[in-house]
Formats: C-alpha cells, structure tokens, sequence
C-alpha cells in the first residue's frame, strides 16, 4: 500500500499538525484550548435544491480542554490527530480499529486508559474528517473492503492492470480507498451503473451475464453502500458520464440508501460534495411494481411500527418532497407491505434478469 | 379456641354421628396445647429460627426486667452444642442441638413465681398494663421452654436470686400442655456466684448459622439499640464477644398509662364497664381512661345521653353502643407520651457508629405519635459508606492492572440493609411484611443521590435503623417479626427516614462536591501530559514540553478555582443543617471537620470525637432525658386537628 511520496509535509499532514498548534497557541494566549468541531446532525444540514445534494451547515460546537465533561475527548481527539499524522508520514493506510489500538494506552501513574472501547474513537475520527476538511481516505484510514464490481471496466491498482470483465462471476472487491492516488479508471465502455443494494441480487445478475447483455457495471455494496463503492460509482458517472441506477429492495431502508448515494447522508454531510450522485435514479422496487409485475400480496411483508416510523420520516426529509416520491411513500404505508428484492423469485429464478430489469429498463420506469 | 358447632343434626345416614357424641368429644383446648400444634405463631418454624427465637425472648426477659428494677443491665449469653448420648460434640455448624443459658443481674425472681414465670403460658406482668416493654404477651419464654419440651425433652433449668442476702434458688421446670400449669422437678436452694440476677438454660434443638437473621446478628443489633446493656456472647464455637457499655445511663423509666379512650375497642369497653370498681359512669371514664378529665366525662355523658350517676355494670346493648359512639365523637387529649422511652438520637449515634463501620451517621427521633389511642414514637438512623479502615486498605490496591475493552471496576451494587425495631428488639424474620421495610422502599431515596431501582431498596453501603417505640407495639403476629400497617405509623417512618436521608444527601453532595473538584484537577493533570506528548509528536519532537505542560497546569487551576475553591469548600461544609450527625473520614485530602455538633445552640453534649470513644459518654445522656418534655407539648397540637371529621 505503501507508495513513493515527496519527504515534504503534505496538506493532510499540516492539518492535523493545526491541531497541535491549536492548543499551543492557546496555551501561549492562557485561553483554554478549544477545537471546533461542525455539528453532525439532522439539524445542522442543509438540502442544496440547485445542486441536488445535502450539505453541512455552518453550526459548530465548541471542544474545550478544560471542561470536566469534555476533557478527556478533547485529549483523545489530540491523540487520534497525532496517530492520523504517523500514519501520514509512514504513508500508510489503516483501519479505524487499529487507530483505536495505537491510541489505547493506560495514562502515566493512573489505571485510567485513554480508550475504554473503539466506539470511543471512531467518531473522533469522523470529526477531525470534518473540522479539517479532509476526507477519511485522506487521512488514510480504510473501512472493510465490503462491495464488488463487475463489468466492462479496467482499472490500474497498485500497477496491476484488473479488468473486471474478466473477472469471472466473483468479479473484483472494491477497496475502501478510491481516490485517483491510490485506483486509476484506465477505461469504461459501459451505458450505465447498476448499484445494487444486496449481493444476493448483484449475484444473480452477475451469474446471468446481465452486465454484457445490457452493457453495464455492476456495482453492490452489501445493504448500506461503503464510501468506496458510493465513491467509485461517482468516479465512474462523473468521469465516463454514465448514468447510476440504483436497484434496493422496497422498504423504508431502500428509500434511505438511494437518497444516501443520491444527495449524501446526513451524518457524513460534508462529503456529499465528493461522494453524492445527484442524478442517480431509483429504478427499483417500487411500490408500484407489485401491482405492475404482479407479484402477489402474499410475497410481501408487513411493515412494523419502526418501518412506518422511519417512512415518516423519509416523508419529511427536504429532499422526498418531489411529488412522485411522496406518491411512492405513501403508496407503501398504504399497502402496509415491504417487498424484498428476493421476493422476485416468486415468479421465476431469473425473473429480475430476464422480465424485470429489461422491462425497467425499456420503459425508463424510474424515479428522480 | 372455643369450637362451633351445628346444634342441629338433620336427618342423618347411619354412619354419622349424633349430636350427643359429637357433644361429648367437644372439650377445651389449652392454649399450650394449641401452641404445640401452632409453634410457628410463635417463631420456632425451624431449628435456626428456634435458635434464635430462644435467645431473644431469654434476653427480652432480662433486659425487661433489670431496666424496670432500674439496673444497668449485664447480660451474658451463652450458647454451646449440646452433646447427645454422650458422643463428642459435632462442630456448631454442624450440632442439632444446642444449650442457650442466658445470665442477667435484674432482680431476681421471687421463689414461687419462678415456676409459672417460666411454664405457664400467657403468665405475666406486662399484658394487662400500658407500659412500654420489650415482652408484651408473657408467652415468650415459656413458649421457648414448651420447644425445649417437645423438641430435647429436657426441662427448663433456672437460678434466681433476689439479693446478695437471700439464697438462689434452682428449679426445673416444664409445662404442663394440658393443663397450661408448670411442672416443678427440681427445686433446691444452691450457692450461686452471682449477687443478684437470673440464669435461664434451655437445651433445644436447633442450627447454628452464622449471616443474616442470624443469633450473632440479633446480638450485635441489640448493642446498636441499647448501648446502655453490656452485653457478653459466648458463640458455640467458643469465641467471646464483647459489646461494651457505651452509656452509663438507664433510658428513662417509661410509665405506665391507662387505656386512651380511643384506642379501645368495643368489647373492651364492656369487660372494662363490667369490670371496673366505679359506681358511677363519670367516675368510670375519668377514672379507668387516661386523658378523660371530669368535664370531659361529663361530656360523654351528655353526648351519649346518658346519666353520669348511672352504674357501669348496667350499661349494655344500646346505651353501651352510645356511649363508644359518644366517646369516639368526643374532643379528647391525645395520650400522654411519657410511657415511651426512645432510644433518643445520642444513643443512636453512638450505637450505629459503634457497631457498623461507615463515614456517615445520623439519627431521628420524631416527636410523639398516636394510633389506635396508643401513643408512638419512630426513630430512624442512618449510616453509610465504607468507614475509614475499609477505604484507606481498598484505596492502594485499585491501580495495579490496566483495564482491558469490557472490563469494568466493581461497583458496589450491593444493596442497603434495613436494621428494624420494636421496643429496643431487633426484628429479623418477615422484613417484608414490615412497615418499616415497606416505608423504607416507598421513600425516594433517589432525591438524596442514593440509586434506587423500582421497588426495591436504595442502593449503597448503608445501613438504614428504624425503631417503633410504644406502649403496644401492633405486631402482624404472635411471633412478634414485623410491624403492621397503620397509616399513621408509615406517616412517622416516612417523615424520619426522609429527614434521614436529607442530610444523608446533604453529606453527599458536599463530598461529592469536594470529590469531583479534586478529581477535576486530578484528570486534568493526566490529559494534559497526554495532549502535550501528542503535541510534541504532531510537532515532529520541535516542541518546548515543558513549558507547554506549565502553561496548561496554569490554565487548569485558574478554571478549577485553585486553593480558593478549597477554602470556600471547607467554610460552606459547616455543620449547621446536619444535626445529629457524625462524619468520619480518614486524614484526608478534604480534611473535613470529622464532628458536627448538634445543630440546636441548647444541645448541652460536647462533639464526639471522630471514632467516638466507648466511655467519654456522660454528658451524652443528657439531651435524651429532656426529649419527653419537648416531645409532650408538641404532641398536644395535632391531636385536636385530628378529630375533626
């Protein structure tokens, strides 16, 4: 992983050294060291309409020092910078669990330890990503490898050439990190994307071909999309200008993880820029297709009370307030059913590879 | 006991009986006899019970009676394993059978009351009276000699003697089930070591087990509520415990009083109107009633339309009915309260501090109380935390090995302790049909800072001490285990336990306060290393550590107020608002005052010293004497208001 790299302090670097020179100068002013960290919630988002993705908003919390109830996350938050800083100047990458090991240790004449458990450091993690503005894969730390990419395209990766037609029906295990330093797309002859929420789906279609049929990449990222499959669909819509469809079971879930690919998530929003896809389309399950495909009443489930919550929700998200999408919600909490992509099956085994995707993708049956 | 019967044999078949045989095989039953059969109603359900109960009412017998002769009660309680047919004796935990001998230096026993003192049930001096005492019924000791008889077969064995003139004289004695009359085997006049006092041995069966309900738990709570009694344990394994006299005076001698006309209930009313030696009516209700003066009789009279010259004796059905109607619609005093003795909150103090290891101690007695026309007095006491030893030997252990991901520093979940009393007895069966232990869990504990999970009792080390002092203690049964359920019983319990828990929650916060403002600049000094290693890493080694580390120290105690903050801490932990209370720390870093006095300016006791010191105990006494005083005038005020429906 590791790679030649000029000996000069990079941009990444000197950032997380302002965190140091945060508290020196403080220390200096006899001011109480404070980082300022954006909020990363719901509230401090914004839903750009123009630019059709959601970004963060401008409230910032202050971290103080020298205040009993954030003292130790203040001093956490410095030693998370400095771990992020080593991996920098080692050029390497590294995990978030492995961050959270090279940081533990037991504090000079104490039993105290600087972490008790991981769920400790990891959103330190995040929240140097959005104070300093820069991104996860920027600071070199890489998330599980949890998404796999089939079709006509070849990328250069670590100097090895991986053609992912040739690939066989396993096809290749998208990295965490996609940035253009560390995976080169040397070319792309596909119409579209296919971004497939499960792999059990991403599997049949692989297994049937589908992508050489209609000439498309297959992309899944097993449920929710990891930043390195959202990202490399991005790369590959921004940089081959094709455009993404995103195929998720029909349930509240579904809706959420298109609007993730497609505006951004709330709790990464600062990201939205690099990694959203404003022109994704849901091609599907909608909670029209039922009726239009025939599936029966009985392969559906009965929405429970966090499904209709969470719909409720997604209701008043800024970004669902199309119209069609409010039809398509409702539609769901009227029927009171969720369908899984699986429930096609029903019909036949290939059924989603020969009737329902040709069928979609003939009649561009799709929302926005 | 008297049986029913249907008096009228319908037509019956053949194998049934005639009225006339069932009326021959009707007899009576002997109140032994039933209590043969019933033994637990009155505490001896099991061999560990029995144990137990055997020493409590030998002991209740000799505290009773040396306090009511005015004697510092001493009190020697041994208990041995009884060895059967001549084996070796099993080891305690192991013995089924056991001796208790129970010595005191109370007066002594006159020689002919000895035997139905001992083997006749419901024999005794405090049934008929209203006078607070710890036996009430006159069936404890007796029961337990009836247990001995049932259970060993051996007779109840006893020395007594009146004075260091006359001679002691040794008796054994049993009941006579039948009969409810004691059996006299033994009786001789022998030289006995002692000047004055009792022995009473009973050989039982029974379980040793040491813990909770336990004979050495009972033991060690009657030192907590009478440190007047010097108390002396020899345990069946052979060790001596010694619970010294802490108070060298006796609790006031409660007095005795007549019935309060509220507390009586109607039949009681017709055996006192047939029985009582006025002629007249009036005469009858001043005379045989407390609080009921001549005007007031009168009163009754009028209200109940009734003659006050009327004779007693002639008054039934109807007229009788009016007058208990009369008497309960009646303005009248509420019952004098001198007949209690409470321990009083010095006693308490000194009790808690002297037998349960804590950092914390107070005690409430409430003012007087009535139910049921019976006056009342609750005391709560409180004590809590690990003590001093306890804290200083955990304290250097804990840092040794770092925690690793989901291990945890124990926490202490543990449960607090209800300690009950009745009348300076320790109750230790039924804790939950109490109504101490119900209060104690109804009171919201959580206002004080102390956990508590729903239903169930606060959390923590402590210890919480309730006693009912009264005339007529309402026990839920025979056996005497736990207090029932009057509304204005659970009002005083309430009322103390929540004042006890105020200043516990006082003491809290202020250590609390002092706690976290040292452990404030105690994790601000770990971080700051921690952040200015980081620094000095992020900064690729090109930092002055120390001046960064001197910088930040400075900052951190200008925000945490530095030794100011120690000085306002020291000056607002004064003692006023902790009244009747002891705080003990060790040499500490707070280096709080360890004694808070008494916060009423009148309160004549000098402070305690921090590990009050078992004999400094004179002036002690003191502010307890003059509780009944204070306590009768305000007892005054509430009972008017009450009356009022």
């Amino acid at each position: 992983m590791a790679r030649a790299k000029p000996k000069k302090i990079g941009a990444v670097e000197k950032k997380l050294i302002s965190v140091a020179d945060a508290v020196i100068t403080a220390a200096e002013l006899r001011r109480d060291p404070t980082l300022s960290i954006p909020v990363r919630s719901l509230a401090n988002v914004n839903f750009n309409e123009k630019r059709g993705i959601i970004e963060m908003g401008k409230r910032k919390q202050a971290r103080t020092f020298f205040n009993v109830g954030m003292a130790k996350k203040f001093m956490q938050t410095v030693l998370v910078a400095d771990a992020l800083s080593e991996l920098q100047r080692a050029d390497l990458t590294t995990s978030l669990r492995e961050i959270y090991y090279r940081t533990k240790h037991t504090m000079k004449g104490s039993s105290e330890n600087t972490f008790d458990n991981q769920n400790e450091s990891d959103p330190l993690i995040e929240d140097l990503e959005v104070s300093l503005a820069a991104l996860r894969e920027e600071l070199h730390v890489r998330a599980e490898n949890a998404g796999s990419i089939v079709g006509p395209v070849i990328f250069g990766d670590d100097g090895d050439r991986v053609d992912c037609a040739r690939l066989g029906k396993g096809g290749y295990s998208v990295p965490s990190i996609v940035e253009p330093d560390f995976i080169e797309i040397r070319r792309c002859t596909a119409d579209f994307v296919l971004l497939v929420e499960k792999g059990t789906q991403w599997n049949r279609l692989s297994e049937d071909k589908f992508w050489r049929r209609y000439n498309c990449v297959l992309l899944t990222g097993n449920g929710q999309p990891p930043r390195g499959v959202r990202r490399l669909a991005r790369r590959l819509h921004e940089e081959y200008k094709i455009p993404v469809y995103v195929l998720v079971d029909n349930d509240p879930w579904g809706y959420y993880i298109y609007s993730v690919v497609k505006q951004g998530s709330i709790n990464l929003a600062f990201e939205s820029e690099r990694m959203a896809i404003p022109k994704a389309k849901f091609i599907g399950l909608s909670s029209a297709d039922p009726d239009a495909y025939g599936l029966p009443r009985n392969v559906g489930i009965k929405l429970n009370d966090k499904d209709i919550g969470r719909a409720k929700e997604l209701l008043k998200y800024r970004w669902f307030q199309k119209k069609p999408w409010q039809e398509e919600i409702k539609r769901m909490l009227e029927s009171g059913l969720k369908y899984e992509l699986d429930a096609l099956a029903n019909k036949d085994f290939r059924y989603l590879t020969k009737t329902y995707l040709p069928r979609k993708l003939k009649e561009e049956d799709w929302l926005d | 006991m008297a049986t029913a019967l249907a008096r009228n044999p319908t037509a019956q078949p053949k194998s049934s009986v005639s009225a006339v045989e069932m009326g021959a095989r009707q007899r009576d039953i002997s109140v032994s006899e039933f209590f043969t059969k019933n033994r637990h109603l009155l505490g001896f359900d099991n061999p560990r019970k029995a144990l137990l109960t055997c020493v409590k009412e030998a002991v209740d017998n000799a505290l009773d009676a040396a306090e009511e002769a005015g004697i510092l009660p001493e009190v020697v309680v041994t208990l041995t394993v009884a060895p059967s047919n001549g084996d070796a004796p099993p080891p305690a935990s192991q013995a089924t059978r056991f001796r208790v001998t129970v010595i005191d230096n109370g007066p002594g026993i006159v020689r002919h009351q000895i035997p139905p003192a001992f083997a006749k049930l419901l024999y005794g001096s405090k049934f008929h009276r209203l006078r607070m005492s710890r036996g009430q019924q006159g069936i404890g000791i007796s029961a337990a000699g009836m247990y001995a008889q049932l259970t060993t077969g051996k007779p109840v064995q006893i020395i007594s003697r009146t004075s260091a003139r006359g001679a002691a004289h040794y008796f054994e004695v049993q009941i006579d089930t039948k009969k409810n009359e004691p059996r006299i085997f033994e009786n001789k006049k022998i030289e006995w070591n002692h000047e004055r006092g009792t022995q009473v041995t009973l050989e039982i069966e029974g379980r040793y087990q040491k813990g909770r309900a336990s004979v050495d738990e009972f033991l060690e709570q009657v030192a907590i509520a009478n440190p007047h009694v010097k108390l002396v344990y020899m345990t069946p394994e052979r060790e001596t415990r010694e619970y010294p006299r802490t108070i060298n005076e006796l609790p006031p001698q409660p007095r005795e009083i007549k019935p309060h006309p509220y507390g009586i209930d109607f039949g009681i009313l017709l055996r006192m109107l047939h029985d009582t030696r006025s002629h007249w009516l009036s005469g009858f209700l001043s005379g045989d009633f407390s609080r009921v003066s001549p005007a007031v009789a009168q009163e009754i009279c009028k209200t109940a339309k009734l003659s006050p010259n009327a004779r007693p004796r002639n008054i039934h059905g109807t007229e009788a009915e009016a007058l208990y109607k009369a008497i309960q619609a009646t303005k009248i005093m509420a019952p004098p309260s001198n007949c209690i003795s409470p321990i009083g909150e010095k006693a308490i103090l000194h009790g808690l501090s002297k037998q349960i290891k804590g950092e914390f101690y107070t005690a409430v007695t409430r003012p007087p109380s009535v139910y049921r026309g019976n006056p009342f007095v609750i005391e709560a006491g409180l004590a809590f935390g690990e003590g001093p030893d306890q804290v200083a030997a955990a304290a250097p252990v804990a840092p040794a090995v770092p925690l690793a991901e989901g291990e945890q520093r124990d926490d202490d979940s543990e449960l607090a302790r209800v300690i009950r009393y009745a009348n300076r007895v320790p109750l230790l069966y039924q804790q939950s049909a109490c109504a101490t232990f119900k209060v104690a869990l109804e009171t919201a504990w959580r206002n004080y800072g102390i956990a508590q999970s729903r239903g169930a009792l606060p959390a923590g080390p402590m210890v919480v001490f309730v006693h009912m002092a009264s005339v007529w203690v309402p026990f839920t049964s025979e056996s005497k285990e736990a207090i029932a359920d009057y509304d204005e019983i659970r009002k005083e319990i309430k009322l103390a336990l929540q004042e006890c828990g105020r200043r516990l929650g006082m003491f809290l916060r202020r250590r609390e306060r002092a706690k976290s403002e040292f452990r404030r600049r105690n994790i601000f000094e770990l971080y700051i290393e921690e952040v200015v290693e980081a620094c000095a890493r992020l900064k690729g080694g090109k930092l002055a550590k120390e001046r960064l580390k001197a910088q930040l120290e400075k900052i951190a105690a200008k925000r945490t107020g530095g030794e100011r903050t120690d000085a306002i801490l020291g000056r607002d932990g004064g003692p006023e608002g902790l009244p009747h209370s002891i705080i003990v720390t060790v040499e500490g870093p707070e280096g709080e005052a360890p004694v808070l006095p008494g916060a009423e300016p009148s309160a004549a006791a000098p402070p305690e010293e921090p590990e009050p010191a078992p004999r400094k105990t004179k002036a002690k006494t003191k502010p307890v004497k003059r509780k009944p005083k204070t306590a009768k005038r305000k007892a005054k005020k509430p009972k008017p208001k009450k009356r009022k429906k």
